[in-house]
């Protein structure tokens, strides 16, 4: 074994489980139903590559080793499990696992792998750390810190998830017909819970959470290159590549936090803002509207100041009525009255608010506050100002946001204020929280 | 795989409209014998038919009544042969009791 050979073979097998693990785990579990036996006997083929290929040489075809010698790990543990657990259910795959050839080409099942994952019989909030580590091969750690839990408890929890998998007879499939677009919405929001843990990491400097949203991204790049008509699948994409345009303009040099009214579009990734409108134009050829593709059009008419300098209020204010008649959701009120409030002035807004006001759901939610201060303030009720935004800074929980909050704070003026000031201060707070 | 329906509704009106509701679980039950999908299933009397039965250090005690004290009570069950979990919920919502409680489903663990 020499040196070069061994590097190579681990280089191989490292791009392997970096580029097609998710399509080896999809595979295999594929049958079976058996994720977490999928994930063991993929890891043992990997550990026999190790040591195979820098003697032997790296396969012609490496992904087809490694799900042939998985393939008879999989095998061999439901052999030695059936004396202890009779599994006559298992005999049917296990002859077809055994038939099964190595295909030239390995066939792309990692949709019908997230389609089990998000299955309506799995507990919502455990699907998207499902996805991470089915299909992206995380480990349970990395995702506990990305999603802020211990890893104990969110290993416990992939466990349990896999073996309902296994157990509640959930199949591996992408289902078909009116069930499509529901199930797939499970999947989507999923991905777009992903996305939101992400974009909670503005600069990126948090090591353990940084690329989540570019995973996220990942994960709708394969939805969308698998199922390219479904439009709800385009909208989210585009949605997150709009939010992604300007991840990096939400902070300056020195780290403050750049609400979206003072960000400079020229520090917009114009490349990316580009993708996400022509997948909203593709988008919006096909049947079928939903959420996404609404929330991808307010940050489409966000966007837009691009090119005319200001956003199209008229056009978001549309959107989030639409968004509302089908959510109903208090967020989106209010984003609707903030819209409301620069197409009509700060009362119309405050008006808005008022009629969510009673909704418990927004005791606790930052933007409602923060949305409300600003509107007191162009009002000139300063002290009611003043206490919404001390509210608001006890709900956010990035200190960059808390000292913006605390500084809009410190300028209150008791007398009248700026109107144009004011205007672009209220815009600054659309979009800053994404759900 | 094979799949436990169980039906909970609200006992005391099950019982009480069993003449009239028992046509709809028929014609619901002869679907899926055509779909040749119907293992067993059926009725179980009332609560007030009922009796538990428990051992405790070694005595036996029978108590009038179900395992637990609920408005709504397991009233029947079917057992059916499908694929996976899909095809079950997509049978289980059929069941017209679905409409009026619930219909847990619960794989069968084979021995």
């Amino acid at each position: 074994m020499t040196a070069s050979a061994a590097r190579e073979a681990r280089a191989v097998a490292e791009a392997i489980a970096r580029e097609g693990y998710g399509k080896l785990v999809a595979l295999l579990a594929s049958r079976s139903r058996d994720v977490a036996g999928a994930e063991d006997a993929l890891a043992e083929a990997f550990a026999a590559a190790l040591e195979d290929w820098p003697i032997k040489g790296v396969p012609r075809s490496p992904e087809a080793w490694l799900l042939t010698v998985a393939r008879r790990r999989l095998v061999d543990r439901v052999r030695r499990a059936r004396t202890a657990e009779s599994a006559a259910g298992d005999l049917a795959w296990l002859a077809e696992e055994l038939a099964s050839v190595p295909e030239p080409e390995i066939p792309d099942e990692r949709l019908a792998l997230m389609f089990a994952c998000a299955h309506p019989a799995i507990d919502a909030g455990i699907r998207a750390p499902l996805i991470l580590q089915t299909v992206l091969g995380f480990d349970a750690a990395t995702i506990a810190s990305a999603f802020l839990t211990s890893p104990a408890t969110m290993g416990q929890r992939l466990v349990r998830a896999k073996r309902k998998i296994r157990e509640a007879g959930i199949p591996f499939e992408v289902p078909g017909g009116p069930e499509l677009a529901p199930r797939l919405a499970d999947v989507l929001d999923a991905i777009y819970a992903t996305y939101a843990e992400g974009w909670l990491d503005p600069r990126g400097a948090d090591a353990r959470r940084r690329n989540l949203a570019d995973d996220a991204i990942g994960l709708g790049r394969i939805v969308v290159a698998l199922l390219p008509e479904e439009a709800e699948g385009l909208g989210l994409l585009s949605l997150m590549l709009h939010a992604q345009a300007r991840r990096r303009a939400r902070r300056d040099e020195s780290g403050q936090y750049v609400p979206l009214a003072e960000q400079e579009p020229g520090d917009w990734d114009g490349a990316l803002i580009d993708e996400a409108e022509a997948l909203l134009l593709r988008a919006s050829r096909l049947p079928g509207s939903g959420r996404f593709q609404l929330e991808a059009a307010v940050q489409s008419a966000h966007a837009a100041r691009r090119r005319h300098g200001r956003s199209d209020w008229s056009a978001i204010f549309l959107l989030y009525e639409a968004l509302f008649a089908s959510t109903g959701s208090p967020v989106v009120a209010v984003n609707r009255a903030i819209a409301l409030a620069e197409l009509r002035g700060p009362e119309a807004g405050l008006a808005a608010l008022d009629t969510v006001s009673s909704d418990r759901a927004l005791d606790d939610y930052q933007p409602y506050w923060a949305a409300r201060a600003e509107l007191l303030a162009r009002v000139g009720k300063t002290d009611d100002a003043a206490r919404a935004f001390e509210r608001a800074m006890g709900l956010e929980r990035d200190p960059a946001v808390r000292r913006h909050l605390d500084r809009r704070r410190n300028t209150l003026q008791p007398a009248k204020p700026s109107e144009t000031n004011a205007e672009r201060r209220v815009e600054s707070l659309m979009v800053e929280k994404e759900t | 795989m094979q799949f436990m329906l169980l039906i909970y509704e609200d006992d005391a009106a099950r019982v009480a409209h069993m003449d009239d509701w028992m046509p709809h679980c028929g014609a619901y039950v002869e679907a899926m014998k055509k779909a040749g999908i119907y293992v067993a299933g059926e009725r179980l009397r009332g609560v007030d038919a009922t009796t538990s039965v428990r051992v405790r250090a070694g005595q036996t005690q029978v108590v009038d009544g179900p395992y637990a004290e609920a408005k709504e009570q397991l009233g029947g069950f079917h057992l059916i042969e499908v694929p996976d979990l899909d095809a079950a919920l997509a049978w289980a919502a059929r069941c017209p009791s679905a409409a009026r409680g619930a219909v847990e489903v619960r794989p069968v663990w084979p021995l």
